[in-house]
């Protein structure tokens, strides 16, 4: 009959009209910026640099390697490497970056840089609200700006930072046992080298 | 009450001259619309409501939009291109003179000057329907069998020209162009095996 | 002097909100004699401004919060408590923003046509019967002339059109113009079956007859007759496109032709715009309201100590709301599917609801058992069967099935 798809049409209008004060499925709006929706955990935005610890300078895990520097496709990424060296988290020195800087204007949030980072020191942000009204330095980040602590990036990304942790700790287990092997055998050699002197006593003492 | 009607004859001239004076065509057609408006006034200062706001309703909201869309769809908005005043503008004003005249002698000397006002009647438009369906039916009859063949005229003047417009599928098929191109296309399609 | 004048007013405020007759005689006896028709109009016209500008204001929050909650969203709520001053922001903008007129662009005509959009649409408010004994002027022929200011307008969207010499605006303005003429026909047809029954022109007349209840309860309006219904909707559907409201807002939406007439506008002219349209809307649900839904009159017995203005805003603002729920649900007409509407649907089903109402009143003397609802069903069926056949024949006989998608291989 003429007209009752637009008699249905404003039945489903009033149902969505009445839902709206009651069913949170007919009003799907978050009054950004006072409310937020969580980030996804595959949220990616910009890079930033992870710290061990509670000291961004002593416990950065980049070991300025340059490798994202040179993966970077728009070429984002400026590192000058420092001359002096710190220790990592299996305490081998390192080098680290004095300067670490990132275009965040010109990045493209590929993430290749956290794809090629050995030492994963580099990983993705989902802070996007970066707006800055100084539009020649604003969206230059550099290495102090940068660096959050292993807690954040737990924070955000929860799964990926454990794996992560995971994956270095059983490094670092497994260096120590090599270690701790190393150290047994090296004292084992040690005192088989002790034992083996007093082995030759000064015979021709009581011969004579 | 000489005031206001002073007032409209005014407004009601001056929008006359003004349309068959401006240059801009379609500033005549606005004119010409608030004459028919003044023209208005004028019945309901005369107490004639039911004319009045049929004078509004039929010339304004109708026949003038009418004499604008007809000077939209066939000149445009150019301006005239010859002055408006024409070279032989005595003779014109002559011919005015005396066609005014006489009717102004015709009707003061007619009865219908000398004859007392008619008092103003009740409620009008009752008896304007009364009088429409009973005394004056033939002419209401009349006009709407006009209306009514000026309606199917004009539906029949638009199917000719909407029908003359469209090609004539008959006559493209069998144009020698689309025939040579039917059969290469023929042709084409048949596999070369 | 100034204790008379002090009473005079109160004692007219008083007999305004309590209905009762002839309530500026007082005030105005506080004048000399020649300034009393001019205070007097002052008096009748100063209120209905107030009153229909403060309701263009809350009708656009209530719009932009309506259309809001219908589509799933909040509407504007950061400007006042639920967004409430809104309206007075955009007032803002339009004011300040530059008033821009195209070098090339007729200026008078195009300075004169919102003028010339919102002086007619003021007029019409004229004749509304807004209370008991509060009509600004009651004419003889108060219909006539309320249809007489609104084809007014037409002109207006011609003079918006042509005098800013943009292609655009052109097409839109005949667009808009064919759409407003084709729809006034079913628009005056209907409310002539209104007139026919009632046997006035007059407004007044017209709410004085919508009175008395039948059963005791069920309201005298004419409505609740099938010819009034029928009508009650086709002056609805025709009143939509004479205002230019969405489903029928091709000259005015943002995606067909830019603006269609209103292109050139900027500023403050197209808020008269604005204000002009939206005055209209109200004007002509005020005449729905007056013609079909009894105007002033309240729907029980019970509920006749509520003043008559009340029921009459309360009946106005319903209808808007109405409108503003058509305007979420429908998407917009083509310009042929518009103008086939109103040629070949609306004026036959106007026609035939104008026989409707004629057999409405020639069995208006059946008195046998069962005349009530016999005359009931002989003119509903009268308006119904054609309705139904019409819209078949119209539709193609089509059915409306689940769209079945064919994605490429």
């Amino acid at each position: 009959m003429l007209g009752e798809g637009i008699l249905k049409g404003m039945a489903e209008t009033a149902r969505n009209f009445i839902g709206s004060y009651h069913d949170p499925e007919r009003l799907t709006t978050v009054e950004f910026p006072e409310k937020r929706i969580p980030a996804k955990q595959n949220a990616r935005n910009f890079p930033f640099l992870v710290y061990d610890g509670v000291d961004p300078d002593m416990g950065l895990r980049c070991v300025a390697c340059q490798i994202c520097e040179k993966e970077c496709p728009p070429q984002c990424i400026y590192i000058v490497k420092d001359a002096a060296k710190k220790p990592d988290y299996l305490g081998k020195m390192q080098f680290q970056p004095k300067v670490f800087d990132i275009d965040v204007s010109v990045c493209m949030s590929c993430q290749i840089c956290v794809e090629v980072c050995p030492f994963e020191a580099i990983k993705m942000d989902t802070d996007f609200e970066l707006s800055n009204p100084d539009r020649f330095g604003g969206l230059l980040q550099d290495k102090h700006r940068l660096s959050r602590p292993n807690e954040y990036y737990h924070k955000i990304h929860p799964t990926e930072a454990s794996e992560v942790d995971a994956r270095l700790a059983a490094e670092k287990a497994k260096a120590e046992a090599k270690a701790r092997a190393d150290a047994e055998a090296k004292a084992k050699a040690a005192a088989a080298a002790s034992t083996a002197k007093p082995a030759n006593p000064p015979q021709p003492a009581t011969a004579k | 009450m000489q005031i206001a009607f002073a007032i409209l004859v005014a407004l009601t001239l001056a929008s006359a001259i003004a349309a068959v004076s401006l240059r801009n065509l379609v500033h005549c057609a606005l004119c010409l619309a608030l004459a028919f408006a003044g023209l208005a006034a004028l019945y309901l200062q005369l107490g004639a409501q039911f004319v009045g706001f049929a004078q509004i309703l039929v010339y304004v909201g109708a026949v003038a939009i009418l004499v604008v869309f007809a000077i939209l769809l066939t000149r445009g908005g150019e301006s005239a291109p010859q002055p408006v005043i024409s070279r032989s503008w005595v003779a014109g004003i002559a011919v005015a003179v005396l066609v005014f005249g006489v009717l102004t002698k015709a009707m003061l000397s007619s009865s219908l000057a000398h004859r007392e006002p008619p008092p103003k009647p009740g409620p009008a438009v009752r008896e304007i329907g009364n009088q429409l369906m009973t005394r004056y039916v033939l002419p209401l009859e009349a006009v709407g069998l006009l209306l009514t063949a000026a309606t199917i005229g004009a539906s029949i003047i638009a199917m000719q020209d909407a029908g003359r417009k469209q090609p004539d599928p008959q006559s493209v098929a069998s144009k020698p162009a689309n025939a040579r191109l039917r059969r290469d296309a023929e042709e084409f399609e048949t596999p070369t095996g | 002097m100034m204790g008379d004048f002090f009473k005079g007013l109160l004692v007219m405020i008083w007999r305004v909100m309590t209905d009762q007759p002839d309530p500026k005689a007082e005030f105005l006896s506080v004048f000399p004699g020649g300034l009393q028709p001019l205070v007097s109009a002052v008096l009748s016209v100063s209120p209905i401004i107030l009153v229909f500008a403060t309701l263009f204001a809350l009708t656009t929050w209530l719009e932009r919060k309506g259309l809001g909650r219908i589509q799933n969203r909040l509407g504007p709520n950061r400007v006042g408590p639920y967004g409430l001053f809104q309206p007075i922001a955009d007032g803002l903008k339009m004011l300040t923003k530059e008033d821009i007129v195209p070098r090339s662009a007729d200026k008078v005509v195009h300075f004169l046509a919102p003028i010339a959009f919102l002086v007619p649409t003021l007029l019409a408010y004229a004749v509304l019967p807004y209370g008991r004994n509060l009509v600004p002027v009651n004419f003889d022929a108060g219909i006539l002339f309320f249809f007489a200011v609104g084809a007014s307008t037409e002109l207006s969207i011609f003079m918006a059109g042509w005098s800013s010499r943009n292609k655009y605006s052109l097409l839109g303005a005949m667009r808009a113009i064919a759409q407003m003429i084709s729809y006034e026909i079913p628009l005056i047809l209907s409310s002539v079956t209104v007139i026919m029954i009632a046997g006035s022109l007059s407004l007044v007349e017209i709410v004085e007859q919508q009175g008395g209840y039948q059963f005791g309860w069920l309201p005298g309006w004419f409505v609740f007759t099938p010819w009034g219904l029928a009508g009650f909707v086709i002056f609805l559907i025709a009143s939509l496109a004479e205002s230019n409201r969405s489903p029928f807002d091709i000259p005015e939406a943002e995606s067909e032709l830019i603006a269609g007439h209103l292109t050139e506008y900027s500023g403050f002219k197209y808020a008269l715009f604005f204000l002009a349209e939206y005055l209209g809307m109200f004007a002509v649900s005020g005449l729905a309201a007056t013609l079909f839904l009894g105007g002033w009159r309240a729907p029980s017995p019970f509920l006749e100590w509520v003043p008559s203005y009340v029921w009459f805003l309360s009946k106005l603002v319903s209808l808007v709301c109405l409108f503003i729920w058509i305007r979420g649900t429908v998407p917009r007409l083509r310009v042929d599917q518009l103008l086939n509407f109103a040629w070949k649907f609306m004026l036959p089903m106007s026609l035939l609801n104008l026989l409707a109402a004629a057999a409405w009143h020639f069995t208006a003397t059946w008195n046998f058992i069962g005349a009530g609802p016999g005359r009931w069903l002989l003119c509903a069926a009268m308006i119904a069967v054609p309705y139904v056949l019409l819209g078949r024949a119209l539709t193609g006989g089509k059915k409306w099935t689940r769209r079945t998608y064919r994605f490429a291989e």
